[in-house]
């Protein structure tokens, strides 16, 4: 079982260390994070203290922890391409990819989980320092991201954001995958995109929507991703519903999984290797 | 000037020319785009569903900042490609070409492209715009809708300005850099929402070095007929879009000092 699993760790360490390179790009969209999350956390705040407590559905402390987190885990969110999988698709490279001895799928998902990994490490850790230590000490306690209420609240967003980094390599997979069809062009992969920056709780924290909307919110496999382990860490919701979360994230997961191993088998039969 | 408008159009039209050799990529990028940007809007609505009103603003007031800022943005967005990918012209060394024309280099980056699948984005901020117009908020007179359309021109130059400066630190860092996207995207997504909501170096950051509420708010509050909530005198409205050639201005004699400064990597 580990002499199998081999390749795969190795590909995802060695594409892991590679990311790490990109130390100016991390720096450079943390900076643009943070204005983003300053600025949401106004607006939310200024939206919280013209309206009645009746349609705020958690309170302001938790909402703000949950756009940090967005925030510093934004790299971790299945919304763009891997650049190199599209130049193999658009270049005809992707013949070698089909020569190796291992298994295609399992390939791409290496290479997604390094993707979704190395950026968000860079990423991740001074945005919580900034948001979580140098806010309170700047004055603005009331805007920190605050640790979570519990251990088991703690607990439960570490295992809860596991299954979410598997779900969101699956959906990073299905998106290269489409990539076969479109040769690389980016008109499928913006729908993709927007859909997961919309459904995820990005572009706004999702029990924001309306109530109508929450139980498909909850149910789309977005949610997975970053809301519902945000709001385990917030303890919007209790660690209780943690089987919950975690069966429909792993649900998701392997279903997700499966589409995307069936399409990579139509779409290999029908590429066309472009030049020689 | 009349020879560099001539000069122009000509780039302008090789260039819609080759985009349209390729019609059906153009049209699938234009809607992507316009999802994209629609996906935005619907996100505002339903913080406007739910909260109803945001520091006394109801959801057609703020579709007014909204749409003016999304429009200007676009058309910016639209005409500004080459000085958007300049850094990846500096790295190639391709700029060289470009200072050995006997034109300038701005008409020339310019004419450089004009990218009609974003075109998307102009529809969708257009749609919004409409709606802030039509939904019975605003008492038209002919003055307000001439404010309308030169703030939304000054806010256009605004934005330019801010692609030129981003283009002419490429100059120093010979890549472009993401910092300048905390100005762009980030100045895109407060400028929705009134700017009292704002924290005051966070208003001071956007209105006098960056002059977004220039452009945006303060026009608006003078369409709208809201008296100004901090303070400044009623002419403000109608006088401060100028800040957005000014910028502009400003930024391209930025650009000149770059140009001199500019040595090629010679690849």
């Amino acid at each position: 079982m580990t002499g199998a699993l081999r390749p795969y760790r190795a590909i995802v360490s060695a594409r892991f260390r590679m990311l790490l390179q990109y130390r100016a790009a991390a720096i450079a969209g943390l900076w643009t994070q943070l204005v983003f999350g300053l600025a949401l956390i106004m607006i939310y705040q200024a939206l919280y203290r013209s309206s009645p407590a009746a349609v705020q559905p958690m309170a302001f402390a938790q909402l703000a922890s949950y756009v940090w987190l967005g925030q510093a885990l934004l790299a971790m969110l299945p919304w763009n391409v891997d650049a190199d999988v599209r130049d193999m698709v658009r270049s005809g490279a992707i013949a070698y990819e089909l020569a190796r001895p291992v298994d295609l799928y399992g390939l791409w998902y290496s290479r997604a989980v390094a993707q979704r990994t190395a950026p968000t490490v860079l990423r991740a850790a001074p945005m919580v320092v900034f948001a979580g230590v140098v806010l309170p000490l700047l004055g603005a306690a009331d805007w920190r991201l605050a640790p979570p209420p519990s251990l088991a609240a703690g607990a439960g967003f570490v295992t809860a954001l596991a299954a979410a980094l598997a779900l969101s390599c699956a959906i990073s997979v299905l998106i290269n995958i489409s990539l076969i069809w479109t040769l690389g062009s980016d008109g499928i992969v913006v729908l993709f995109t927007t859909a997961v920056a919309l459904l995820s709780g990005l572009m706004v924290p999702l029990p924001l929507f309306p109530g109508w909307a929450q139980a498909a919110l909850g149910w789309l496999p977005f949610a997975g991703v970053f809301d519902l382990p945000f709001r385990i860490y917030a303890g919007d919701l209790a660690a209780g519903d943690l089987a919950i979360v975690l069966a429909r994230q792993l649900g998701w997961t392997v279903a997700l999984i499966a589409l995307g191993r069936w399409l990579l088998g139509r779409g290999i039969r029908r590429v066309v290797v472009q030049g020689g | 000037m009349s020879g560099a408008l001539r000069l122009y159009r000509a780039y302008a039209v090789a260039s819609i020319r080759g985009q349209l050799q390729y019609r059906a990529s153009v049209v699938m990028a234009a809607i992507g785009t316009f999802v994209a940007t629609a996906a935005e809007s619907v996100a505002v609505w339903a913080l406007f569903d739910r909260f109803g009103q945001i520091h006394g603003w109801t959801l057609p007031q703020a579709a007014l900042l909204y749409g003016m800022i999304s429009v200007s943005y676009a058309v910016c967005d639209v005409l500004g490609r080459g000085f958007d990918a300049f850094g990846a012209m500096v790295k190639a060394g391709d700029f060289d070409r470009v200072l050995l024309r006997p034109r300038s280099t701005v008409l020339q980056l310019f004419g450089q492209d004009l990218v009609l699948r974003r075109i998307g984005r102009l529809t969708q901020g257009l749609i919004v715009l409409g709606y802030a117009i039509a939904a019975g908020t605003i008492d038209w007179t002919i003055a307000r809708a001439a404010l309308l359309i030169s703030a939304i021109g000054c806010g256009v130059c605004a934005f330019l300005g801010l692609l030129v400066l981003q283009a002419t630190s490429a100059f120093w860092t010979v890549d472009s850099l993401e910092v300048w996207n905390a100005f762009t995207y980030g100045g895109l997504m407060m400028g929705r929402y009134p700017m009292p909501i704002y924290r005051r170096w966070f208003r001071a950051v956007f209105t006098y070095v960056f002059p977004l509420a220039c452009v945006n708010y303060f026009p608006s509050l003078a369409i709208l007929g809201i008296a100004e909530p901090l303070g400044a005198p009623a002419i403000t409205g109608w006088l401060a879009p100028l800040a957005g050639p000014v910028f502009l201005v400003v930024s391209l004699q930025i650009w000149r000092i770059g140009v001199r400064h500019h040595r090629s990597t010679g690849s």
